[in-house]
């Protein structure tokens, strides 16, 4: 019973998918590795929604992991890893977008809302009142009688 | 039979909002308001067949009935019960319906507000809502129809996806839901002021409630949504700009900016055009972010109905409803006169810097979502846009936002005196800068941004706090200095006053809790049962990793305790990967224990070729804050609430106990 108990185990283990960095990827010079944390953290898991391949299970961002090691064990600098990546594997991998003319509106987004939208203000609070107030209608009086009666 | 009872439910239910929607238009070209009761009354029939047609459903899913496809499809007969009854709107179709139910149940609300709505309004703004009804509905009988029958009927249902059978999802998507269709209560409000060409202070009161406890709703939704993320995904974060996340964002901070434009305009008359404006826009992103995870457009953990069949359907309500409403407002908003001026310097113009950051924050994640969609589409090029992106362009529109809040509360509405507000929060900047240095100290050699963050978070709460204070002291003539005026006054304060209060010192703890995020720790080692693993201020020991059976899953557990550095017990956590047979699918139940606001978080990685285990653990300091934080600014809005100024119905005598001199300037 107890074996196969085990056997279940080992089983349920030996199925479950590679679990983001594992101990044994894990470089033996920590500032290496933090290096290496750094970089993984901005590259985008290829066939997964949205994740770095610091945080994904599939077996591609493990491959990029040790590719990421690798370079840096080779003397790489972080730049020189994530332009050989990005040689390899298109801008796409990149979780953080490039700053160049076709994502030029992306990240101008923000400050361009701001001084839009202060442009629309400023103009708004120079507008001065336009004609005389309009008073209410016997009706809408009434009306506001009846509401406040309400309260 | 029951079964096509509910099918036969909502097919009646298609017709009774048809006649919701309807009737309001005949009432007015008839001029004969008794028909604009009708509509009411379409509006309980219609939640009424809805309701029925849900129970019929949930009935299936409760008997395990595998005669209907949508059971087959996501039940089990050994699922937990509560997992069928969460299972009705774990699937597409069935979070049709409960979306559909939501819908009809606020029609039926605002059916029986009788006393805060005008009639006009309220047979109005019914009509809209019945007409959105009819589309849902449509939708969901013509491509989507929960009650379709099996035949034959399986022995066996498939399951349901491992990762939603989890009490997060009792609970998340019918409060995301409630925060999503409430907005819609907003937006027909917007359009029947547009079709009526009119627009005042009324409206604006009448509005709030609305939006105010969709807003709590979809505060809790997202937080709800978080921290299931934060502990079934299992790697420890807590916010992954994920497109379906910003889904629910987009029409959080859109919300958000409602609401204070709202206040606005009820108290000053100003801002009408733009409140309705966003009232269209909150319930737009409300639709998008309901469908841009059923569209096929963008996929992830989320999207458990991703069929392109239905994408055509769903475009062609957008393109009714977006379009639709903005040709609308296009066509009558030059009618509606524009309200009062402000200036500056005052509560609204603060509100309106607000709404400002809001706003620009929003488009930010709008664009960023949907920019690498767009830009492939027209170039062909692929781009990500990920965390880091949003980090960068979001944090610096959130930092002058949070900056404002306490200000926006301590200038007097028309004219305010800057000077003055400076001085009254100079108590609050001065604590907060000397909690933020103090932290700075305390952790030096740590990452600078978080005792920035801490000092942000003190400064919100201390600036919260002085809201009351300085609401309770009083303007200009009425100012006072004796503290026993100033707590009566304080105590006299209207609900509004305190829930407002409440949900911004919410936003402190919130922001105190993503600060401390900077000291996480994070361990990953292979070990024997025996071994031990160091994170932050905890030893973890891996006691032993043993097979556990559940009900309809296999389990590896691995059971840890966690000690002090010092070698002091403080408790247990296990944690597990599941198998789920019927699904073929594995797993990962993260272990969490708590430790007054922080968790250690353990979770279970791959075995090596020894027996050892791969074990990954997380020291989160006050990680709890992030969405304790969120439930006191839901709390917050909660207070508001009960203001008798916004309570729907409320008795006329409230008004005799306010106590004299409480009354608030301008209010």
């Amino acid at each position: 019973m107890a074996r196969v108990a085990i056997l279940g185990l080992t089983a349920i283990l030996a199925t479950a998918p590679a679990h983001a960095v594992q101990p044994g990827e894990v470089l033996k010079d920590p500032a290496l590795e933090h290096r290496a944390r750094e970089i993984s953290e901005g590259l985008r898991c290829l066939v997964c929604q949205n994740q770095s391949i610091d945080d994904s299970d599939a077996p591609l961002a493990k491959d990029l992991r040790l590719l990421v090691r690798d370079r840096l064990e080779q003397g790489d600098t972080n730049q020189a890893v994530r332009d050989y990546i990005v040689a390899r594997y298109g801008e796409f991998v990149l979780l953080r977008p490039v700053f160049a003319a076709h994502t030029l509106l992306l990240w101008l987004t923000p400050a361009l809302a701001v001084l839009l939208g202060g442009f629309g203000l400023w103009r708004l609070s120079r507008r001065r009142p336009a004609g005389p107030e309009r008073r209410l209608t016997q009706a809408e009086e009434a009306e506001v009688a009846a509401l406040l009666r309400r309260e | 039979m029951i079964v096509e009872t509910g099918h036969f439910a909502l097919a009646l239910a298609l017709a009774l909002s048809l006649v919701q929607m309807v009737m309001p238009i005949w009432a007015a070209r008839s001029g004969d308001p008794a028909l604009r009761q009708t509509t009411s009354q379409a509006a309980l029939g219609a939640f009424a067949c809805v309701l029925f047609a849900f129970a019929a459903l949930t009935w299936a899913h409760a008997t395990s009935d595998f005669s209907v496809q949508n059971v087959v499809e996501n039940s089990h007969t050994q699922k937990p019960l509560i997992y069928k009854l969460s299972g009705v709107w774990g699937n597409h179709e069935g979070s049709m319906l409960l979306w559909v139910l939501i819908l009809t149940l606020f029609g039926a609300c605002v059916a029986g507000a009788r006393n805060s709505v005008p009639p006009r309004l309220r047979a109005n703004t019914l009509g809209v809502q019945g007409l959105i009804t009819f589309v849902f509905v449509l939708f969901i009988i013509t491509t989507s129809n929960p009650f379709t029958r099996a035949v034959p009927a399986p022995l066996e249902g498939r399951d349901l996806n491992p990762l939603l059978q989890d009490p997060g999802l009792a609970i998340h998507p019918p409060l995301l839901y409630l925060g999503y269709v409430g907005f819609s209560i907003s937006f027909a409000f917007a359009a029947a002021a547009l079709i009526d060409g009119r627009i005042d202070a009324v409206w604006a009161r009448a509005v709030r409630p609305w939006t105010l406890s969709a807003w709590c709703f979809l505060t809790l939704g997202i937080a709800m949504g978080s921290y299931w993320a934060y502990y079934e995904l299992g790697w420890g974060g807590w916010w992954f700009w994920d497109p379906v996340e910003n889904a629910s964002l987009m029409p959080w901070i859109a919300g958000t900016a409602l609401l204070h434009s709202t206040v606005v305009m009820e108290k000053r008359d100003a801002l009408k055009v733009w409140t309705v404006l966003l009232a269209i826009l909150t319930f737009s992103l409300s639709l998008v972010g309901t469908f841009i995870v059923r569209s096929g457009v963008l996929t992830s953990v989320h999207s458990f109905a991703t069929d392109p069949t239905r994408g055509v359907f769903i475009l062609a309500i957008l393109v009714l409803f977006i379009g639709g409403s903005l040709a609308l407002f296009a066509w009558r908003a030059p009618l509606l006169r524009q309200g009062g001026l402000f200036a500056p310097i005052s509560r609204e113009g603060s509100l309106v810097l607000n709404n400002l950051f809001l706003v620009a924050a929003c488009a930010t994640v709008f664009v960023g979502t949907l920019y690498p969609l767009l830009l492939e589409m027209l170039t062909g090029e692929k781009i990500t846009v990920g965390p880091p992106f949003f980090n960068s362009t979001f944090v610096p529109l959130a930092i002058p936002l949070l900056l404002i809040v306490p200000f926006g509360q301590s200038l007097a509405w028309k004219r305010g005196d800057l000077l003055a507000a400076s001085q009254r929060l100079f108590f609050a900047l001065g604590v907060a800068l000397a909690v933020g240095f103090a932290t700075l100290a305390m952790t030096a050699g740590g990452p600078v941004m978080a005792p920035v963050g801490v000092g942000l978070g003190a400064y919100l709460l201390i600036g919260s706090a002085m809201e009351i204070v300085a609401r309770a002291r009083g303007y200009g003539a009425r100012r006072t200095r004796s503290p026993a005026v100033i707590a009566r006054r304080a105590f006299g304060l209207p609900r509004s006053a305190w829930g407002t209060s409440l949900a911004h010192a919410g936003v402190g703890v919130v922001v105190i809790g993503i600060a401390a995020q900077g000291w996480a720790s994070e361990g990953l080692a292979s070990v024997n049962p025996g071994q031990t693993l160091a994170v932050g201020p905890y030893v973890a020991t891996l006691d032993r990793v043993a097979p556990r059976k559940g009900p309809n899953y296999e389990e590896a557990g691995a059971f840890l305790t966690i000690r002090t550095r010092a070698g002091d017990e403080v408790g247990q956590v296990e944690t597990g990967r599941r198998f789920y047979p019927s699904r073929q699918m594995t797993v990962t139940e993260s272990g969490l224990l708590t430790i007054g606001a922080s968790q250690v978080y353990a979770s279970l990685g791959e075995v090596g070729k020894d027996g050892s285990i791969g074990l990954r653990l997380y020291y989160k300091p006050l990680v709890l804050l992030i969405w304790l934080g969120a439930v006191v600014m839901a709390l917050g809005g909660g207070l508001s609430l009960t203001d008798r100024r916004m309570r729907v119905g409320a008795p006329a005598k409230a008004k005799a106990r306010a106590l004299p001199g409480a009354a608030v300037p301008a209010e």
